[in-house]
């Protein structure tokens, strides 16, 4: 039998993978969001994990909110991914230190 | 009386003020009117105390007219003490700077800064005034402070020429070393005293006596010896003694009348004023008493024959204030205060008579200082030359003129006095008496006889100067006669200063022992004639007849037989070079060494731009940080993340 615990080491699982994808990837900042919408999966883990063993519907009612919030989020992302291609000509993370002061 | 002396001291400072502050509007002449009635009636008035303290022996008056400030129990006045001693100094002061004023008209016309000087010497006036009118310790300070100022700015008259600059700076250093001690004199009084008013430290000083004060530890010194060898410091300074003297001939760099006021007759003499002053603490120390006196004797001696080697006419005459100074200083480690203050009185006199001749011969010779380019002025300036001649004789002592009367009480008294060197003073002073007169008329011979040395243009511009400055000649030539005379009866060996001088039993034996021998002026001359110092005074006048008059190759040739003498005193014994050498190079390598290794090195190169270079260096470090990529910054907040967490787990566990 599944007890939450597996559940849990499922979700931490997946959130240190998309840890390591933002902070090994240097080449594509499409895995870098990929990485964030499975950060926010793993979270949904969790969710729905302790939503199914607390017998509390609140949680999956959460997740649903989140999945929204991270379509929207990966639609902007997209879209700002795509000016970012057109004003420089590369999506290489390697590229983008604008941020440095 | 009170308000007397109050117009006597405030007069001059009004008249300087004007003259300073609207010396613009008010004009040339009107400068030189404000100042010389504030002067005048300085004068009339101070000769109106003098009749009524001295002559009709009203009581002194000694009062408090304001207090500046009351703190700890002690009080600092500002008040009068006018007794004989006094009166007899604002009479001196007052007289001598109102000739100077009137002279200063003619010598001083064609300056641009003529205002300004008569500002200043009136408020030299105000400031000698002061000194010598204070009845207490912190007022004296402050007359004594004031012509130090204002003899900084005279000296530096003539501020565009790098000598006077040189000159006043020189001044006010060395004074400073000396009023610095005086200040510690001053400071070790109030400790001791409690009060820095002079009736109240007068009655407490023989209490004093025998008590001991350690400075350094387990060496117990005199108390009493100490104030008084502190306060003489000061008295070094102002009154020109070895080794605080370098300044005075320096002062040359300043206008002649002010060299006449401040230098010869009135400034110079604070000192010898403020020691008899003190009368009652020196008089308590032998051993302060013997310093006073060896000082004094080796200042008299020694620099009168740097007298004998100078050829600016100015520098002649200030050395030989130096000797005469010498000579007054003599005087008090004798105690002979009163033969101190005779001298000091009947010195203001010629001296100021001196120099104002001798600046009566720089007008004439349009500015020309070197004797050696004078000569003959006899024929062109009668009245500067017989005033020259009354002055010189007052100088060396010639029976009948004032300078013999005091001079001859001097060497009188030094010759009874039981203090410790009064040996080596009498020897000092007599010798003094040789060299007085012969650099007194080698001057004169130089000057005034003689075929001319001049170029032909200036002789053919010689003339004798005008009113206004051969008006104060024969005003001074008058008591540089006759002075000696009438005063020394009353002066020396009657009850002239009354209380204002203490002398303890001792130390008034010689003055006794010469008032019983005195039977009147006359008799005193003729006594002064069969003495030593005359038959000195005569060798060193004929000495210089000879060899400036029959031989004038023989000065040359004597020179250069004598040359490392000759070197010695050309190089004044060194003092000056050794001043600017160990105190004025020391300084300059210390302060070089500060502001390279100080400066340069700790405080710029260390705190300044070491503070910058480190913030710089660690900057470079965290720039490293900052690397513009967003995993880094995601990655320390996760670490940051972590972190907080570790710490809060750690923290719920425990």
């Amino acid at each position: 039998m599944l007890s939450l615990s597996h559940y849990l080491i499922i979700g931490a699982a997946l959130f240190c993978l998309s840890v390591a994808g933002i902070f090994i990837n240097r080449k594509n900042v499409i895995v870098l969001l990929m990485c964030i919408e499975l950060m926010l999966l793993a979270v949904n883990m969790n969710f729905i994990a302790f939503s199914h063993f607390n017998q509390d519907i609140a949680g999956q009612v959460f997740v649903f909110f989140i999945l929204t919030v991270a379509a929207a989020e990966s639609a902007i992302g997209l879209a700002i991914l795509v000016v970012l291609f057109r004003n420089r000509n590369s999506i290489n993370v390697e590229d983008l230190d604008a941020m440095k002061g | 009386m009170k308000e007397l002396c109050l117009i006597i001291v405030l007069a001059p400072l009004v008249g300087a003020v004007l003259a300073g502050l609207f010396g613009r509007s008010i004009g040339r002449a009107g400068a030189h009117w404000v100042t010389i009635i504030g002067v005048g009636i300085s004068f009339l008035l101070s000769a109106h105390v003098f009749q009524q303290v001295v002559l009709n022996d009203v009581e002194p008056l000694n009062t408090n007219l304001y207090t500046w400030l009351d703190t700890g129990g002690i009080s600092f006045h500002v008040g009068f003490l006018i007794d004989e001693l006094t009166a007899t100094m604002m009479v001196v002061v007052t007289f001598v700077s109102l000739m100077v004023h009137v002279y200063t008209i003619g010598y001083m016309h064609e300056d641009p800064g003529y205002q300004r000087f008569f500002s200043y010497i009136s408020l030299f006036t105000f400031s000698m005034l002061m000194l010598v009118m204070a009845n207490n310790f912190l007022q004296l300070f402050f007359g004594w402070e004031a012509v130090g100022l204002v003899s900084y700015l005279l000296i530096g008259f003539w501020y565009k020429k790098d000598t006077a600059i040189y000159a006043n700076l020189k001044a006010f250093l060395v004074n400073r070393v000396g009023d610095f001690g005086f200040l510690l004199g001053i400071a070790a009084v109030l400790m001791v005293c409690g009060s820095l008013d002079y009736a109240t430290v007068f009655q407490a000083a023989p209490g004093l006596v025998g008590k001991t004060v350690s400075i350094i530890d387990g060496h117990e010194w005199s108390l009493l010896t100490l104030i008084c060898l502190l306060l003489f410091v000061g008295a070094m300074g102002k009154s020109a003694q070895v080794p605080l003297h370098v300044w005075l001939p320096d002062s040359m760099e300043g206008p002649t009348p002010i060299s006449a006021l401040i230098h010869a007759a009135t400034m110079v003499t604070a000192g010898i004023f403020m020691v008899s002053r003190m009368s009652p603490l020196f008089e308590l120390t032998e051993t302060a008493l013997s310093v006073v006196l060896i000082i004094g004797s080796i200042t008299a001696f020694f620099m009168g024959l740097l007298g004998l080697v100078q050829n600016d006419i100015k520098r002649v005459v200030a050395y030989s204030t130096l000797s005469q100074l010498g000579y007054m200083t003599v005087a008090l480690g004798a105690s002979a205060y009163s033969a101190a203050m005779f001298h000091l009185m009947t010195h203001a006199f010629f001296k100021a008579l001196l120099f104002l001749a001798a600046g009566s011969v720089i007008i004439g010779m349009h500015h020309e200082q070197d004797m050696r380019k004078m000569g003959g002025l006899r024929k062109h300036m009668p009245i500067t030359w017989i005033t020259s001649l009354i002055g010189s004789l007052a100088l060396i002592g010639f029976p009948g003129f004032a300078g013999f009367f005091s001079k001859d009480a001097i060497i009188e008294a030094v010759k009874l006095s039981s203090t410790p060197g009064a040996q080596i003073g009498y020897y000092a002073c007599l010798f003094g008496v040789f060299i007085t007169a012969l650099y007194s008329f080698r001057l004169y011979f130089m000057v005034f006889h003689g075929k001319g040395r001049m170029d032909h243009h200036t002789e053919e511009h010689l003339h004798e100067s005008p009113a206004v400055v051969w008006v104060p000649l024969v005003a001074l030539a008058i008591p540089s006669v006759v002075i000696g005379a009438i005063a020394i009866q009353p002066m020396l060996f009657g009850d002239y200063f009354g209380a204002s001088i203490f002398i303890t039993e001792a130390h008034a034996k010689g003055l006794h022992h010469m008032a019983e021998h005195f039977h009147g002026v006359l008799p005193f001359m003729l006594h002064g004639m069969m003495q030593p110092p005359f038959w000195f005074a005569m060798a060193g006048v004929a000495t210089a007849w000879y060899l400036y008059m029959q031989a004038p190759h023989l000065p040359a040739r004597i020179a250069a037989a004598l040359r490392p003498l000759q070197r010695i005193l050309e190089a004044k014994y060194g003092f000056d070079a050794f001043n600017e050498m160990f105190f004025a190079g020391g300084a300059r390598g210390t302060g070089g060494l500060l502001w390279r290794f100080g400066d340069v090195r700790l405080i710029d190169g260390l705190l300044v731009n070491g503070s910058a270079r480190l913030v710089g260096w660690f900057s470079q470090l965290l720039r490293g940080v900052q690397s513009g990529y967003l995993y880094h910054y995601a990655f320390a907040m996760i670490v940051g993340l972590l972190a907080l967490l570790a710490v809060f787990v750690h923290k719920v566990i425990a």
